[in-house]
């Protein structure tokens, strides 16, 4: 085991994963001489070479798309988009394209391939580097999209993204990058995708978050806990798509009373179908309302210190509508 | 750098190309026309919900589709290019599963609509319906055949109403930063469905933007399928030979609407539409190989009566072969494990 931050812990399993298999090629903005804007493919160039560290021209649609032939053709791309909210461009290619392909074809042609973004928001990021996108994506079927929160989820989440046959929307919360550090063991490993993860095991509410957020409810918890003697179950989604019912719903029948926090845009967001999933198949175990927590419905956080803080749900808003669900 | 018009030598013998390589390149065309009248007639009988017309474009499509070899190139065709998938290997009762949605349609078992052609066991890359998709697509295929050591060259093919598109743009971008073995071929027949060539670019040849892609642009005549061989062959040499891509643009006329759903008289005049079959690639194709004494008149209606019993023979066959189970609707999201 070695402690990292997630920026590490992706690097590295990158690396590995490059070195390891030689079909495995990186394409993107700045990902060559820069290293990615977020460092995350520092020193790739040097080492792999040209041919297998693409800096590409300035267009996103062109980076999937071409990302979209190269998997036809025996490569497994990685395509990195430098920041989640510039991926709209690519949008036709990924909804079109890349999540029809093995479904259009009958099963005869899969895309094996990944798609890298850093998504969301509290680092004074604005309207143009704050968004989270996963529900425009988690919506389409043949695509799966994952949202890892911890260096050891990212690491095997990311290898087995890797060695996926379909394509993975893999996005990683730029907040967290430097802010949470964990072990990662040394060893190849992965961590699948579909599963949910129990980040917290708890008796009296369960809490659905994923992200940034899933940290702020850890913290929230530990705050229930000192504060109330109250327990919470914290379920890290980890897969946005396709969704992990059952986990949710074990843990929702096991406490009575749920509470979902995601730092999109309320309605609509991903919030939105993991509370319609336990009103339809859980409402009988309920002890209280189901509680959603979102972002509000504005275009984005503001750049602005307190406007971003405005939109954010913090550790204060999820303990006390924890409070009030114990209490219920 | 800038546009050039094909005009080198376009005899066969300058070509290359047998007395035998010209039967079986008119033969593909004949059978492409042939199999625009069987599913036109097959839409009237309402067992064809929807046809798309190749008619007008043989002789781009064989003659650019003939210098790309079988098993070992790479095929993005549009939905136009009924020709194009037949020299690709595709035969013409794989083409009517497609039509009527069989469960064996190669393409994709009766899920996408006829002319969106793909099989992984003949090259072809899938294609969907939003414009100019496959561009990108043309450009990683290539340099994933680079990548990998193989001399393949991928040829893509596409409407001039696609290079309107930005998908186009950064497709062709890329091919051209990275000196890929790839051909694009601009099947231009001057409307896009009905938006006329001088409303959808501010340039006579979609060429001239090549040079801004740092590739030779090589305009050619699109109803003349050796000439489009020509420029094809030479396009794929050079891009063998690591020198990079190429844009070739064949000036062509769809002698019908745009799909069996379109009517074409709301926006081109009949006299228009007779002029251009004044230029008809079939019939100048014939009359060249009459002229070399390749084929002659009795020829002509042997062959044209052999493809034509042929075709109504494997339309009978797909026609009777079954349709998709509806149980495997949900099939192929993903991956399926044992």
């Amino acid at each position: 085991m070695t402690e990292k931050n997630i920026v590490t812990a992706i690097h590295d399993t990158l690396h590995e994963e490059m070195a390891s298999d030689e079909r495995v090629v990186v394409l993107g903005e700045d990902v060559g001489a820069r290293g990615g804007v977020f460092r995350i493919t520092q020193g790739f160039l040097d080492e792999f070479g040209e041919s297998r560290v693409i800096d590409t021209p300035l267009a996103e649609g062109g980076i999937v798309g071409v990302a979209v032939g190269m998997a036809l053709h025996g490569l497994i791309p990685i395509a990195e988009i430098e920041f989640a909210d510039f991926i709209h461009p690519a949008f036709d290619q990924i909804v079109s394209e890349v999540a029809r392909m093995r479904y259009r074809t009958n099963g005869d042609y899969g895309l094996p391939l990944v798609i890298r973004t850093p998504w969301g928001g509290g680092v004074h990021g604005a309207l143009y580097h704050s968004q989270s996108i996963e529900a425009f994506f988690a919506h389409v079927p043949g695509l799966k999209v994952v949202a890892p929160a911890t260096p050891y989820d990212a690491s095997g989440m990311l290898r087995s993204a890797i060695r996926d046959p379909d394509p993975v929307l893999f996005l990683e919360h730029k907040r967290t990058y430097r802010l949470i550090i964990g072990d990662v063991p040394d060893e190849p490993f992965t961590v699948p995708i579909g599963p949910a993860d129990v980040k917290r095991e708890g008796e009296d509410l369960t809490v659905v978050a994923y992200g940034l957020m899933l940290h702020v409810c850890l913290e929230a918890a530990e705050r229930l806990q000192a504060e109330r003697g109250a327990s919470a179950e914290v379920v890290d989604l980890r897969t946005i798509s396709p969704l992990d019912k059952d986990t949710i719903l074990a843990s929702t029948r096991k406490t009575g009373k749920a509470l979902v926090v995601y730092e999109d845009n309320r309605t609509y967001g991903a919030g939105a179908e993991i509370v319609a999933t336990i009103a339809e198949e859980a409402m009988f175990d309920l002890d209280a309302p189901i509680v959603r927590i979102g972002g509000p419905d504005v275009p984005a956080m503001g750049f602005a210190t307190n406007l971003e803080h405005a939109f954010l749900p913090d550790t204060d808003r999820v303990f006390e509508a924890m409070s009030r669900l114990v209490s219920f | 750098m800038a546009t050039r018009v094909s005009s080198t030598d376009t005899s066969h013998e300058a070509l290359g190309l047998s007395p035998d390589d010209l039967l079986a390149m008119y033969r593909t065309m004949v059978t492409a026309r042939i199999l625009d009248e069987a599913a036109f007639r097959l839409n009237r009988q309402g067992k064809a919900p929807f046809v798309v017309p190749v008619s007008g474009h043989e002789g781009c499509q064989v003659g650019t589709a003939w210098a790309l070899e079988r098993g070992r190139d790479i095929w993005l065709p549009y939905y136009r290019d009924v020709a194009v998938v037949l020299v690709a290997g595709m035969t013409p009762y794989e083409i009517f599963l497609g039509l009527f949605a069989k469960a064996d349609d190669p393409c994709s078992g009766g899920r996408q609509m006829p002319n969106h052609w793909s099989s992984s066991r003949l090259g072809i890359i899938s294609h969907s319906s939003p414009i100019g998709t496959q561009i990108p697509h043309a450009a990683g295929a290539a340099y994933a055949a680079r990548y990998r050591g193989e001399d393949a060259v991928a040829g893509c093919w596409f409407g001039e109403g696609a290079t309107s598109e930005g998908a186009w743009h950064e497709g062709l971008n890329f091919a051209g930063v990275h000196r890929l073995p790839v051909v694009f071929v601009c099947e231009n027949n001057h409307y896009a469905i009905s938006v006329s060539q001088r409303k959808q670019m501010a340039s006579e040849n979609v060429t001239d933007r090549a040079a801004g892609y740092g590739m030779p642009g090589v305009v050619v005549d699109g109803n003349d399928v050796l000439a489009c061989y020509g420029a094809m062959k030479r396009a794929v040499e050079r891009a063998r030979a690591g020198e990079g891509p190429t844009l070739i643009e064949a000036k062509t006329y769809r002698f019908f609407p745009h799909t069996s759903d379109d009517d074409d008289r709301t926006y081109r005049s009949r006299e228009e539409v007779e002029e251009a079959k004044h230029h008809d690639p079939l019939v100048e194709f014939e009359r060249y190989l009459v002229q070399h004494g390749v084929i002659d008149e009795p020829l002509v209606e042997a062959l044209t009566a052999e493809v034509k019993a042929d075709v109504d023979h494997q339309v009978d066959e797909a026609w009777s072969a079954a349709d998709p189970d509806p149980s495997t609707l949900l099939r192929h999201v993903f991956a399926e494990t044992e």
